[in-house]
């Protein structure tokens, strides 16, 4: 995987998509809500200006309108619904204490590393590029999950789903010149509905266990006796 | 996301794509539209009735109206060969599954009317959630639907998530801390488990542009399948690993099953009858197809059954784990949702098997599952009314307080346990045959997983349906027309399997296989 034998063009997009997993990690590792909600959008930045970039190489005109999308949903209006939730909820000052930062911070490093063995038999492929950029992007995608699994937070989950996503486009954009646009516009489509269901979902949280330390949902488990009718 | 526009300047190739079919094309396409836009504008119209008592037959006349526009598309697809054009591709394949999404869909909604009444009349919900219910039910049989039709990898792939948008208010519909929690963890693992489905999409698609020269068409599924052989291995390799583990999150295979009894017991009866006979079915669906996208490219390496192997050991796996915790359930309704897991289980198991018998058998189960699943929790659903609870160890002499809700469970847990003369017998006996002739060893493993599903289901069955009742315990109003329609369509496909549906699977084995079983 010599990167000399890049083009500058995919050295700029890999780039980019470097910072964005390195956001990755600012995002796994930041105790403050409000701050995190700030890395995010600054990683859907990232992301929508990865599109820019290979929208303007490849003369694929579909792609300025992607990433138009791109930076729209995940720079300015996902980011500021979560903004006016963790608002009304009461939660701007909100610091959730994280338990090993260390560890995690090291298991993700882990996933970096698992990403890029995932990708190894891809050389018949041949393109030092797209195996750097589909490791990135799967890194990208597996810490999200790492933080679902990791925070207590509801919204802080909702933070690694949408930065899952977030390295799913990444993907999409950069190893594959973009999907069809119906298939963009369904997926942008379902993000946006699952996000205000997250709202939804914050007050019903609250209202029924009176926080949103998700931690707390435990009332489903194997051997618990059954109450109530339905 | 109802009709899928179609991508830029595709007008040309959609005229192209209709032409094969395009005698007497435009009725055919209409008995589309008519199936997908029922549900679509009966939805929309479900959320602005405000009225609770025509709101219930409302949803009742447009499922209805699916139904007949399935039967027509059915009819037509049998008459004229598959239907290709527009993004959609329905074939003998899916349009059994649209047949059968639309029918439990409707029959479901005989019993979601005056069930919803009794819990809206009890005060456990307001009106506003019963819009909610109303329209989430036609929103989810639309994406069912667009699923099962679409041509398109990434669409199914929009609507499979769709249908999990559309369910997850249905399963906190209650607002019980339990269903709060029920539905967060849906959300939550569905939402994880899709997203890596789209993974493993963006590297089909990844593939498919060294192949495929249109980029528009590079997710289409018929264009993928004659073009397969080309895909890179390596990279198929990989997509189907997460495209599996996605996909296998909705199926319910073990270990990504959590989400599965939590939704199914704290949701609606009716949302519970629909979610294990139908949307467990078409994530199978989307795991099939794509396996035989799979197979295609990995034919001439070192592991052609790859995705065989792989769905028959999460296929196995997940039987017998679902049978064993069939055993320590209390609740009756989580009780059923893991006999769900434990024969989609097996049904992944039959189609990772492969081979025209298997393949005959996993569809016939399909199809007796959703029947007779659907059928029990609908049956479910009244002795929880009866009993005033969940918890098994307080539902007791359903047979004498109420003798058609007592029966039907015991009859329909008879079915699904795999008794003769009922349709699982015959399913479940063409896949232990098939077993036999390529894994003997197999066969015991699948036996024995059998009866101890078996053993797990009646000893908490026999003392709910025989037993003495508690004192006070009423009967209530119910409609058992859908029951008595499920369970004598699974008796009439134990007893004889008509020629026509017998035609019918046969050309979807055709499909999947590649050659013909009868």
């Amino acid at each position: 995987m010599s990167l000399t034998a890049m083009t500058l063009l995919q050295q700029f997009v890999l780039l980019l998509a470097a910072l964005a997993l390195f956001l990755s990690f600012v995002l796994l590792a930041q105790p403050r809500l409000v701050a995190a909600i700030h890395v995010f959008a600054w990683q859907g930045g990232l992301v929508a200006a990865v599109t820019l970039t290979v929208a303007m190489a490849g003369d694929a005109s579909h792609l300025y309108f992607s990433a138009l999308l791109t930076f729209g949903l995940k720079a300015l209006l996902i980011p500021w619904m979560l903004h006016r939730l963790t608002r009304r909820l009461g939660l701007a000052r909100h610091t959730e204490t994280l338990t090993r930062p260390a560890l995690v911070i090291m298991a993700a490093v882990v996933l970096v590393i698992f990403s890029y063995w995932v990708v190894v038999p891809m050389v018949a492929q041949g393109l030092a590029f797209t195996r750097n950029i589909i490791a990135v992007s799967l890194a990208v995608v597996l810490i999200g999950l790492l933080m679902m699994v990791f925070r207590q937070q509801a919204v802080a989950q909702v933070l690694g789903f949408m930065s899952m996503e977030n390295g799913l486009f990444l993907a999409a954009v950069s190893a594959t010149a973009g999907m069809p646009l119906v298939v963009e516009l369904g997926v942008a489509f379902d993000v946006l509905v699952a996000m205000v269901l997250f709202g939804v979902f914050f007050f019903q949280i609250r209202e029924s266990i009176d926080s949103l330390d998700v931690d707390r949902l435990n009332r489903l488990t194997e051997t618990n006796e059954v109450e109530g009718a339905s | 996301m109802g009709t899928p526009g179609r991508p830029r300047g595709s007008l040309e190739r959609l005229e192209r794509g209709l032409c094969p079919s395009y005698a007497g094309g435009a009725p055919r396409m209409s008995a589309l539209m008519l199936t997908l836009l029922a549900p679509l504008i009966g939805g929309v119209a479900l959320i602005l009735t405000r009225a609770p008592g025509p709101a219930g037959w409302l949803n009742l006349g447009v499922s209805a109206l699916t139904f007949g526009g399935a039967i027509w598309l059915a009819l037509s697809v049998g008459l004229q060969g598959s239907l290709e054009g527009a993004g959609f591709r329905v074939d003998a394949f899916n349009v059994y599954l649209v047949v059968l999404t639309a029918f439990v869909g409707m029959t479901t909604s005989i019993f979601s009317r005056p069930y919803m009444r009794h819990v809206c009349a009890s005060g456990r919900i307001s009106t506003g959630s019963l819009r909610i219910y109303h329209g989430m039910y036609q929103a989810f049989m639309l994406t069912m639907l667009v699923a099962l039709t679409t041509d398109n990898l990434g669409v199914l792939w929009v609507a499979v998530e769709g249908a999990t948008l559309a369910t997850v208010l249905l399963v906190s519909l209650y607002r019980t801390p339990e269903a709060v929690e029920a539905a967060w963890k849906y959300f939550i693992l569905c939402g994880v488990g899709i997203a890596l489905a789209l993974f493993g999409t963006v590297l089909t698609y990844f593939a498919s542009q060294h192949v495929v020269q249109d980029p528009d068409a590079g997710l289409t599924w018929s264009v993928l399948y004659a073009n397969a052989h080309a895909l890179d291995p390596t990279v198929m390799r990989i997509a189907f690993v997460f495209l599996l583990v996605g996909y296998g999150t909705k199926v319910g295979l073990v270990p990504m099953h959590q989400w599965l009894p939590d939704a199914h017991s704290e949701g609606p009866t009716p949302m519970s009858a629909v979610l294990s006979g139908l949307l467990l079915n078409v994530a199978l669906y989307a795991v099939v197809r794509l396996k035989m996208l799979v197979d295609g490219s990995l034919a001439e390496t070192a592991t052609p059954h790859l995705a065989g192997s792989l769905l028959m050991g999460f296929g196995l796996v997940s039987f017998v784990v679902a049978g064993l915790f069939l055993h320590r359930q209390r609740d009756i309704k989580r009780m059923f949702s893991y006999s769900s897991i434990e024969h989609m289980g097996l049904m992944t198991f039959a189609f990772g098997l492969g081979g025209p018998l298997a393949t005959f058998g996993a569809l016939l189960h399909m199809l007796v599952h959703s029947l007779t699943k659907s059928a029990i929790f609908v049956t479910v659903g009244h002795a929880t009314h009866i009993a005033g609870t969940q918890a098994i160890d307080r539902i007791r002499g359903l047979i004498r307080t109420q003798p058609a809700v007592g029966w039907s469970l015991l009859i329909g847990v008879t079915a699904i346990a795999g008794f003769p003369p009922f349709g699982v017998f015959t399913s479940e006996f063409l896949l232990l045959t098939a077993t036999m002739q390529s894994y003997p060893w197999l066969t015991v493993v699948l036996l024995s997983g059998l009866v101890v599903a078996f053993a797990g289901l009646f000893r908490h069955l026999h003392p709910m349906v025989y037993g003495t009742a508690p004192e006070g315990q009423q009967p209530v109003q119910a409609n058992m027309l859908p029951v008595l329609l499920h369970l004598g369509l699974v008796l009439w496909l134990g007893l004889a399997i008509p020629s026509f549906l017998a035609a019918w699977l046969d050309s979807a084995t055709q499909l999947i296989t590649g050659s013909h079983l009868l």
